[in-house]
């Protein structure tokens, strides 16, 4: 577990014939991903749905919030393949200006989250004593909480926009990143080349960033991922109990608005919830993907 | 006597968390733009400015904040959460009328999570590279790609829409006379659907911990002195090892206490579930600061309460922790 990069660079250069092959760690990373048949699928559905939510506007030519033809009409039926909801509104067009606003708040608040969890959890795990008992109890504080609840009412308190929403996320969801930078943290700081680094009088912040973090990030960037898929899951349920934007189209949102015809139009909630299942699904998919090519024990089988 | 200071400690942590949490929600409180005479004033179609004050002084706003952050503390501990804006009522009775159903929920559900959570896990277990362990793997993935909501929506056109067996939202009939078997039995038609679909978020990880665990303890020195005795397969795992792998599961179940109650909001809001999490969504939409408040502080109850008594329990039961974890 030494810093890898440097020490594969400077065996790569000076033994080129070298009997022990030594792949760039990224070209080795890629390969292991590209293998896992799921990884690749969630990462190809991924990128359609990013393509539709960036390209949405030049795709459709209305608006989602644009009335367009009878109310409830089934899939298929007048030329409308996923149907109109219950205002009469276009559900494809709906479905795919969802995208945006599900993708825009589910990056922005992970990457809240990430910010916040990986800064407490660092400064924890590194300085330990007193540091770590008092970033430990706000930790704990946030954890007590019902993240859901809380969040809903932040957004309420603080007028429902996009911004309010994707804060309310991350302000409740970053307390599992802390506690898992803080164990690896506390792990990876007892390890040798950390002493190392310390005996030859490097700085804490250069110890922090650039002798430990770089060793954490495998499990930290599977976390990122996954916590890209639950602030998304978390924005469909904001916006389903109707705490979001009321001018901005999101999947929870198409649910919400017509949940009480159901029984008469269930489409009108079928879709935009399979929009969020596969979405959710891909990013997971990825997440298992990154976590199975990071793990050396996989490697060569 | 080492027990009793872990007891101490806890239980002085648990209260400095607390307090945390009043703390917290009256800063949020005094966030709220306008204040409870400017409420009162607009309800009742304006006052004049020493009404304003008058109504200010009531609700001693007009002492310094310090003072006013203490009084408020020493209210919420003594159990007193304000009064509704909105049912006019205190919003402690308010929370009790609505805790039972929810209460209810909450519990089924957890149950049925651990229940077929593990006994999936065990069978997964016995063969880890077998089809029902993938088959587990890929439920998991499922149980935590698909929103609620939406699982609970599918399940209700499945078994309402569909095949028309159980009836659609709130808990019981207002027909059926209160008390007498068939109201039971209405509240338990009415509980089924809601319970599934808030335990099927947990299913799936329960039954990957499970089967982690045990796979970890069918391992273990103990498992191979069973096995030496000539006890059968089905002795061994449902006897001895069970026992032990269940305890993972009920920590987890335990300290997530807190996320199954966010589950419970969305999940009663489906199902018309008369429950604290309509009444939190309620609130929230009517701007019911009081109540808002008041549930949330509650809810923050709940879970400090549940974790110190998981941590109790388990040390209680556990011999292993009590030894290592008092240092």
């Amino acid at each position: 577990m030494i810093s890898r990069t440097s020490v594969e660079a400077t065996v790569v250069d000076g033994f080129e014939e070298a009997p022990l092959k030594i792949e760039n760690p990224i070209i080795e990373f890629l390969r292991m991903y590209v293998r896992n048949v799921a990884a690749v699928g969630g990462f190809m559905v991924f990128l359609i749905i990013a393509l539709l939510a960036v390209f949405a506007p030049m795709l459709m030519g209305v608006d989602p919030f644009e009335i367009i033809w009878s109310p409830s009409a089934p899939p298929g039926a007048d030329g409308f393949a996923l149907g109109t909801d219950n205002l009469g509104r276009s559900m494809l067009v709906a479905i795919i200006y969802g995208a945006r606003a599900s993708l825009a708040v589910g990056a922005a608040a992970a990457g809240i989250t990430i910010v916040i969890g990986l800064l407490i959890g660092c400064l924890a795990g590194y300085y330990r004593g007193w540091v770590d008992e008092v970033l430990m109890r706000i930790t704990e504080f946030f954890q007590v909480l019902p993240p859901l609840l809380l969040s809903m009412v932040l957004v309420a308190l603080f007028s429902p926009t996009l911004n309010t929403v994707i804060f309310a996320i991350g302000i409740v969801s970053w307390p599992g990143v802390a506690r898992l930078a803080r164990a690896e943290f506390l792990k990876i700081r007892e390890l040798e080349y950390v002493k190392a680094a310390r005996s030859i009088g490097a700085t804490d912040g250069r110890i922090i960033w650039r002798v430990i973090l770089p060793n954490a990030l495998p499990p930290l960037i599977v976390t990122s991922a996954l916590t890209v898929g639950s602030a998304i899951l978390f924005e469909a349920a904001l916006s389903f109990l109707g705490l979001s934007d009321p001018n901005v189209m999101s999947w929870g949102k198409i649910i919400g608005d017509n949940r009480d015809y159901l029984l008469e139009a269930p489409w009108t909630v079928i879709f935009p919830g399979l929009a969020i299942f596969f979405t959710v699904l891909s990013v997971n998919l990825i997440g298992d993907g990154l976590n199975d090519a990071f793990n050396p024990k996989l490697r060569g089988r | 006597m080492k027990l009793l200071s872990v007891l101490v400690q806890r239980i002085g942590n648990a209260l400095i968390l607390l307090i945390a949490v009043i703390i917290f929600n009256y800063i949020l409180l005094s966030l709220v733009p306008g204040d409870i005479a400017e409420t009162i004033a607009g309800e009742s179609g304006g006052a004049s400015a020493e009404v304003m004050a008058e109504i200010r002084r009531s609700y001693g706003l007009d002492q310094p904040f310090h003072y006013q952050l203490y009084s408020y503390v020493t209210k919420v501990l003594q159990g007193d959460l304000g009064t509704s804006y909105y049912f006019n009522l205190p919003v402690t009775e308010l929370i009790l009328q609505r805790l039972g159903p929810t209460l209810l929920l909450v519990t089924t559900a957890l149950l049925m999570a651990i229940f077929i959570g593990t006994f999936l896990g065990v069978i997964a277990a016995q063969k880890p590279n077998g089809w029902f362990s993938h088959f587990i793997t890929v439920l998991a993935l499922i149980g935590f790609s698909a929103p609620v909501f939406w699982t609970a929506f599918m399940l209700i056109v499945l078994f309402v829409s569909v095949l028309e067996l159980l009836p659609l939202t709130g808990m019981v009939e207002p027909t059926t006379p209160k008390g007498t078997i068939e109201w039971y039995l209405d509240v338990f038609y009415h509980l089924v659907l809601p319970s599934i679909s808030l335990a099927s978020i947990y299913v799936a990880q329960y039954s990957r911990l499970a089967r982690a665990s045990m796979m970890d303890i069918l391992g273990s020195d103990y498992i191979r002195t069973a096995r030496a005795k000539g006890l059968s397969q089905r002795m061994v795992v449902y006897k001895h090892a069970l026992r032990n792998a269940i305890i993972p599961v009920i920590t987890i179940a335990g300290l997530q206490f807190s996320h199954i109650f966010s589950g419970a909001v969305v999940i009663e809001t489906v199902f018309n579930w008369p429950g604290l999490g309509t009444l939190a969504l309620e609130s929230i939409l009517r701007a019911d600061t009081p109540t808002i408040m008041g549930i949330l502080f509650f809810s923050a109850f709940v879970v400090i309460v549940f974790n110190l008594l998981t941590d109790l329990a388990y040390r209680l039961v556990d011999p292993r922790i009590r030894t290592s974890q008092t240092t």
